[in-house]
């Protein structure tokens, strides 16, 4: 990690410690006002936008290790939808970028947008679109166009994740929508609803690693406190067997989430990296969740134990922007397609070079 | 938590220039019958002659430095070069444990004089170690190796019995971990390594055959075998510091993955033959989990390049890495409806007996998988 990035997670650790997320009762979160201002005086809340645009200019690499604390933190705030997605979707079509938390989503084939009298109709409706009710803006992607939309334009049906997290379904009732909201993709732009799930995907995987080790400090801490038959249960081989299980996974989570934001940041080949730590990584973080239940007791699975909170991000945060299993089938096909000759190509060097050597 | 202090490493081009060249002379060797891929050929596959056509092309010795005969290339243009020729099944056994752990010892604790008479000719592939670390009642417990060596006027006389000693029948040396002290109060004190050369007439080597019966391990029994001074690596009674020291290198690399990848690549090419639909989640799981370990390997590479001692990831790379090595079997019993046969016609049968008869030993060697977890859990500090 360079010295810049250092200084910069420890300047995200500070403030997520200044301002930490509150729990909330089981099954809703409180957005986290206060920190999301942290993160703006930071001045990374457009972390991997072009600094011309005014951001920051920050590659996936160093978003992806500012997440990884946020996630660590359990922090509720729209900071991969805002930096990661939303602000990059209007960086590229250079549209002006609005303050504030945003959010963002990909419209399926069902929602339409037509121009109409100097304006354009946006109609249809999204599904679990995360943070939707916090966020300021939500911009879609709409085949080539982007659209930047109010909250208050949009009817929303709250929903939520297994941590809480919002995750509102969107309704656009023929939405009018001004002409200067709407922005046509450059043609060379290689923005398309694939590389808005691999960028979301490697967000989520970023969380994750922090959630998963979270997870594993309060395991080997419970592990230290807790007494049975005369000393700490961390004193059993059986259990140590189990969190070095748990650490090595961790230790995956982190390298996968890590591995995929540089693979995207080159810009070729990433499609297998993406795939590949998507589906390696949402196991490995679903045994860490295992184990850490597994080594707290009864006590880790009630409402009052904050491990849920880490356990419930991981179950739900490795199923979204796809499902670990579309993936896994997706990332099947390619290896099965590259057939006998071209696997370990295809592994060594992701895509295009092995097809070429 | 330093363990979670890796970072990803990306190769740079020469590298990936490098691997193609490699590729291109694997194939070369296969398509004109030198070579037949195999699994598990870092135990199995001893083939002096290819070991030979490696160091021709400069990809012995890759991580010593040229004055000894080595190319200077570093850890990971070595990383490129070995996982290219496990990949392809390659026989790589007879180097194995001189390029990838004798070699680098001798540069770390040996003598000018033990460089010059090893190095180069390791290098060129025309010597060959052994590791002499089990014994009989020595497994994962090293610390408690009995092998005695007394000292007499210009050396040591060993006595004691080394054990599982891959290689050793065809080796032209090993090093051996002894005890040169009583057993005192510390353990790891009084342990010293010494290099055997062999054949020795004071040195029996009794074949131990797998449950194949294949010859590979070996039981090494010295009776009153003289070392030479000259020949006690490093400093006598720094043996434990020196051998852990080893462990990063050994536990790390692409062998610990993909010594059953061979079979995957067999299965892939008679299910397109045979036109059998593939459970796609499952072989994308496989996949995935692969890409993920080798992307672990890479970066404790890269860390032992800058010269650092990664020792827990290393570990958690040989504890997943093994496992895989395992359950890539099981996949591929899944998506082929074959019975394992080592004396089939066919190659995937063949293979797939190879690497289910191979596999107790893939979480056994090179310490065990509840050790590797023991080191982790510590390092932790969960215990």
């Amino acid at each position: 990690m360079s010295d810049i990035t250092e200084a910069l997670t420890q300047a995200v650790a500070d403030a997520c410690g200044r301002h930490p997320s509150s729990a909330g009762a089981s099954g809703t979160v409180e957005w986290n006002v206060p920190l999301w201002s942290a993160l703006d005086q930071i001045g990374i809340t457009l972390l991997s936008v072009p600094e011309d645009r005014g951001g920051s200019d920050g590659d996936l690499v160093t978003a992806a290790a500012v997440l990884e604390i946020l996630g660590e933190h359990s922090a509720t705030v729209p900071f991969a939808e805002t930096a990661m997605l939303a602000g990059w979707l209007l960086a590229e079509c250079s549209a002006p970028i609005p303050a504030g938390p945003m959010t963002a989503a990909v419209a399926g084939p069902d929602v339409t947008l037509v121009e109409d009298a100097g304006g354009w109709v946006l109609n249809g409706e999204l599904a679990r679109v995360p943070w939707g009710r916090h966020a300021d803006h939500l911009v879609l992607l709409v085949g080539r166009h982007v659209v930047t939309v109010h909250r208050d334009e949009v009817d929303l049906r709250p929903g939520a994740n297994l941590a809480g997290e919002p995750r509102d379904d969107v309704a656009l009732h023929r939405l009018a929508v001004p002409a200067d909201r709407v922005h046509p993709l450059p043609a060379d732009s290689a923005v398309d609803a694939r590389l808005f799930a691999a960028r979301g995907v490697v967000g989520r995987l970023a969380m994750m690693a922090g959630a998963a080790r979270r997870s594993l400090e309060m395991s080997l801490a419970y592990a230290s406190e807790r007494h049975q038959f005369g000393r700490p249960i961390g004193g059993f081989q059986s259990v140590q067997q189990q969190v070095a299980a748990m650490a090595a996974e961790v230790l995956l989570c982190k390298v996968a989430a890590q591995s995929a934001a540089q693979a995207l940041d080159s810009g070729a080949d990433w499609e297998l990296a993406v795939a590949a730590a998507k589906v390696s990584a949402g196991s490995a973080a679903g045994t860490v969740a295992r184990i850490a239940h597994q080594v707290h007791g009864a006590i880790g699975f009630t409402d009052e134990h904050d491990l849920r909170r880490s356990t419930t991000r991981i179950w739900s945060w490795r199923d979204e922007f796809g499902s670990v299993g579309e993936w896994a089938r997706e990332l099947g096909t390619l290896a099965a397609a590259a057939g006998a000759d071209g696997l370990w190509p295809l592994l060594t060097e992701g895509g295009a070079r092995a097809v070429a050597g | 938590m330093d363990f979670l202090t890796l970072s990803p490493v990306a190769f740079p081009e020469p590298l990936v220039e490098l691997r193609h060249q490699v590729r291109a002379f694997l194939r070369d060797e296969i398509t004109e019958g030198r070579i037949t891929p195999h699994c598990d050929q870092w135990l199995a596959g001893w083939d002096p002659g290819f070991s030979r056509r490696l160091a021709e092309r400069g990809w012995l010795g890759m991580a010593f430095p040229t004055e000894y005969g080595g190319s200077a290339a570093g850890a990971l243009a070595r990383f490129v070069v070995t996982e290219e020729l496990l990949a392809a099944g390659a026989p790589v056994a007879a180097h194995w444990i001189a390029d990838r752990q004798s070699g680098q010892a001798l540069m770390k604790f040996g003598t000018e004089e033990q460089r010059k008479a090893f190095l180069p000719r390791i290098a060129r592939g025309e010597c060959f170690f052994a590791i002499g670390m089990s014994e009989p009642d020595t497994g994962s417990d090293l610390a408690s190796v009995r092998t005695r060596g007394t000292r007499v006027d210009g050396g040591w006389v060993l006595n004691g019995t080394k054990l599982w000693t891959s290689g050793a029948h065809h080796a032209h040396a090993m090093i051996a971990l002894i005890r040169t002290e009583e057993l005192g109060e510390s353990r790891h004190a009084g342990l010293t390594q010494v290099i055997v050369e062999l054949p020795d007439p004071a040195v029996e080597v009794r074949p131990i055959r797998l449950l194949t019966g294949e010859h590979h391990f070996n039981e090494v029994v010295f009776q009153d075998t003289f070392v030479p001074d000259s020949r006690v690596l490093g400093k006598p009674g720094a043996g434990w510091k020196q051998v852990t020291s080893e462990l990063a290198l050994e536990r790390s690399g692409p062998e610990r993955i993909l010594s059953t990848f061979p079979l995957l690549v067999v299965a892939l090419r008679t299910i397109a033959e045979d036109g059998v639909d593939v459970d796609r989640a499952r072989l994308g799981e496989l996949v995935a989990r692969l890409w993920a370990l080798r992307r672990m390997s890479i970066a404790v590479a890269g860390r032992l390049e800058q010269g650092e001692d990664p020792a827990t990831a290393a570990a958690i790379v040989k504890d997943l890495g093994t496992q895989f090595e395992g359950g890539l079997i099981d996949v591929v019993r899944m998506m082929v409806g074959i019975e394992p046969d080592l004396g089939s016609l066919y190659r995937l049968p063949r293979m797939l007996a190879e690497a289910v008869l191979h596999s107790p030993g893939f979480t056994l060697r090179g310490g065990t998988n509840e050790i590797l977890r023991g080191i982790v859990a510590k390092a932790v500090g969960a215990s």
